[in-house]
Parts: C-alpha cells; structure tokens; sequence
C-alpha cells in the first residue's frame, strides 16, 4: 500500500515538475497520467519473457482503494459549494435550468457520436 | 451559571472543533455512511453518495456553527488526495488499454464533438433564461474538474467561486441523470456510457462510472482527463466568438 502511494505520488510530482518545468497549459496530475500509463506499457513489454506471475502491483492495488472512494475526494469541495449557493440570489432557477439542460445534452450528443462511429468502425470491420 | 461538567465539554468542543481530526472523521464517516445507504437502495442514481455526504455534512457545519475554513483544516486531507486519485486513472486505463485502442476512434469524434457542446450548450442557455454575463461566463468551463475549471476561469476571467459551484453543481448533476438517460436512450455500451459521464460531468461522473463498471470508470476518466485540456484550450475561443 505504502509503496503504491509513494509510486502515485512520485508520477503526480513528475508530471507537476514537467508541466511546470515546460509551461505547459495541460495539468500537472494528467502529464503524470501519461507518464504512468508509459512506465506501466515500458514494464508491461520488459516483463513479457516472464509469465504474468503473482497478484497486482502495489500501484494498483493503491489505485484502486483510490478510485472505489473517488467520491469521497468531492466532498470537501462540494461543502464550500453548497454554502455559496446563495451568492446566486434570485438567479437560482435559471441557472439550474441552463446547468441540467447543457448537462443532459452534452450526455445526449457524446454517448450518439460514441455509439454512431463505433457501429460505422464495426460495419466496415465486418465487410 | 455554569457547572464544571459543561465547562469541560465546552473546553472539549473547542479542543475538538479547532483539531483538523474531528472533520476529517466527520467526512470520511459520512462518505462510508452515504455509501451504505446508496448500497441499500441499490445503487439508484438518486441516492448519490457524494451529494448525501454533503447535505449531512452541510446541516452538521450550520448545528454546530462551523465555518468553512475550520472544516476544511481538516478535510483538507481529504482534498489533497484528488491529485494521486488523478494519476491512479492511469492505472485503469493501462488496465484497459485494449478496450480503449479498440474504440480510440470514438473516443475522438465523441470528444471532439462532446467538449464544444458541453461548452457552447450552456453559454448559449443561459443567455435564453437571461442570465448576466458574469454567470455565463462561469458557467463555461462547467463539465471540467475544478481544479482545471479554475485554472481556465482565471483565463477568461470568470468568478472563481462561482466557477468551482457549477463544476461541482453539474458533477453531480450528470452523476444523478446519467444512468435514467441511458437507459431510457437504450444505450448498453458501458464504454460509450462512462465516457459521455465523464465528459459532462468530469470526477464525479467518473466516480459514479467506477460504481457501475471499471470499464466505465476508465473511459470516464480518460474522457474527463481529454475534456480538460481541450476545453482548457477551446474556452477561450468560444467565449470571444459568443461574448460581446
């Protein structure tokens, strides 16, 4: 668990060095997201001679106690949110209305163009 | 006129209420009690166990008249761990690497459309219900994490506090419809499913997506770590084309 974190955390100050270090627009955590998926695929092919023996590796199993609890993480933010609400006064609704009706639509349009190109790769895989 | 015994349970409180310990067991408490609940109606959208831990947490905060930054001393913590929760993606995406190159043209035509949209959308409703343009503006970077989303608004010049309540606020929004939606849409595909969660409603969609699916849970992350930085990038844009 202990060495797990520290991987975690090591790839996250990584890509915060990089991010930083090169200006970068894009966040620190996801260039460690890629830096990650890298050192995991790098390890992957070096490790090919021997079988895949033995349980997860300590990433994992620190990743995934992270992500079952990715909730969690939100809610020390979300209680500064809802104390603010009020900040909107009079506006409430219509902010709420234009907030759920672009959420839903966003929903709506990615899952069709998700779903259209999948179908159109699959047809022309299958001719 | 006060006893002994409540002048001791008052230096308690203060003791306890200034100690970052008791908030930060107060949010992790809350969260696993918010899980056990959602676990007992069965994992329906509604009963979201992040927007439960907030209402409790909320009502606590108000009964005991803590403010804010007293609270957050302790679940600073919590917070912090946002970044490595971020990295850990990486995991689940190597995880499920062939899924993904599998359908890596879906994955872009969806982003590319899906991250204009999630923007555009909401610009242009709010202007339909009259809204100022300071809130418009906030409203923009809505689908992205909020630590990404502040990071743009500061680019386009929009409230920080009100840009961090609409990325929270449609967090859990798409986390609560998005399961009703695509199940009334008849969409079974749970990648084409996570990844639109995590599209338009960023970590707290995806968390929804790990609730359901770890497949789903890996396209909504890669799908919100996308949307950042493209949104990140065509923010600005947008905005000069849509704001006076």
């Amino acid at each position: 668990m202990l060495q797990g974190l520290f991987v975690l955390l090591l790839f996250q100050l990584l890509g915060e060095t990089v991010a930083r270090g090169l200006g970068l627009p894009v966040p620190g955590p996801v260039i460690g997201v890629v830096l990650l998926v890298a050192a995991l695929a790098i390890r992957a092919r070096w490790r090919r001679g021997e079988a895949a023996k033995g349980g997860p590796l300590p990433v994992e199993t620190a990743a995934d106690g992270l992500l079952r609890h990715l909730g969690l993480l939100f809610v020390p933010a979300g209680v500064g949110v809802a104390q603010s609400y009020h900040a909107l006064g009079g506006q409430l609704l219509a902010v709420g209305a234009a907030l759920v009706g672009s959420t839903a639509i966003t929903l709506v349009v990615t899952v069709a163009v998700f779903r259209l190109v999948s179908r159109g790769v699959e047809r022309s895989a299958g001719r | 006129m006060t006893t002994p015994q409540s002048e001791r349970f008052f230096e308690l409180w203060v003791f306890l209420s200034t100690s970052p310990l008791l908030w930060l067991t107060v949010t992790i408490g809350a969260f696993l009690t918010a899980q056990r609940i959602a676990a007992l109606a069965g994992g329906h959208p509604i009963v979201n166990p992040v927007l439960l831990s907030i209402i409790a947490i909320v009502v606590v905060l108000k009964l005991t008249g803590t403010d804010y930054r007293s609270y957050f001393e302790g679940a600073q913590f919590v917070h912090f761990a946002l970044g490595p929760a971020t990295v850990a993606l990486g995991v689940s995406l190597f995880r499920n690497r062939a899924l993904v190159r599998h359908d890596v043209l879906p994955i872009a035509a969806a982003l590319l459309v899906g991250a204009p949209v999630a923007c555009l959308s909401v610009v242009l409703l709010a202007r339909a219900f009259g809204l100022g343009p300071d809130i418009t503006l906030a409203l923009a970077p809505k689908s992205v994490t909020v630590s990404i989303a502040l990071g743009i608004a500061n680019e386009i010049h929009a409230d920080p506090g009100l840009t961090a309540v609409f990325a929270i606020a449609t967090g859990i929004t798409g986390a609560v419809i998005v399961t009703p939606l695509m199940n009334a849409l008849g969409i079974r595909d749970y990648a084409a499913r996570g990844f639109a969660a995590g599209l338009a409603s960023h970590g707290i969609g995806t968390a929804r997506a790990f609730q359901v699916d770890d497949a789903a849970g890996a396209f909504a992350g890669l799908a919100m770590a996308l949307n950042a930085v493209l949104t990140a990038l065509l923010a600005p844009v947008v905005l000069a084309l849509l704001m006076p």
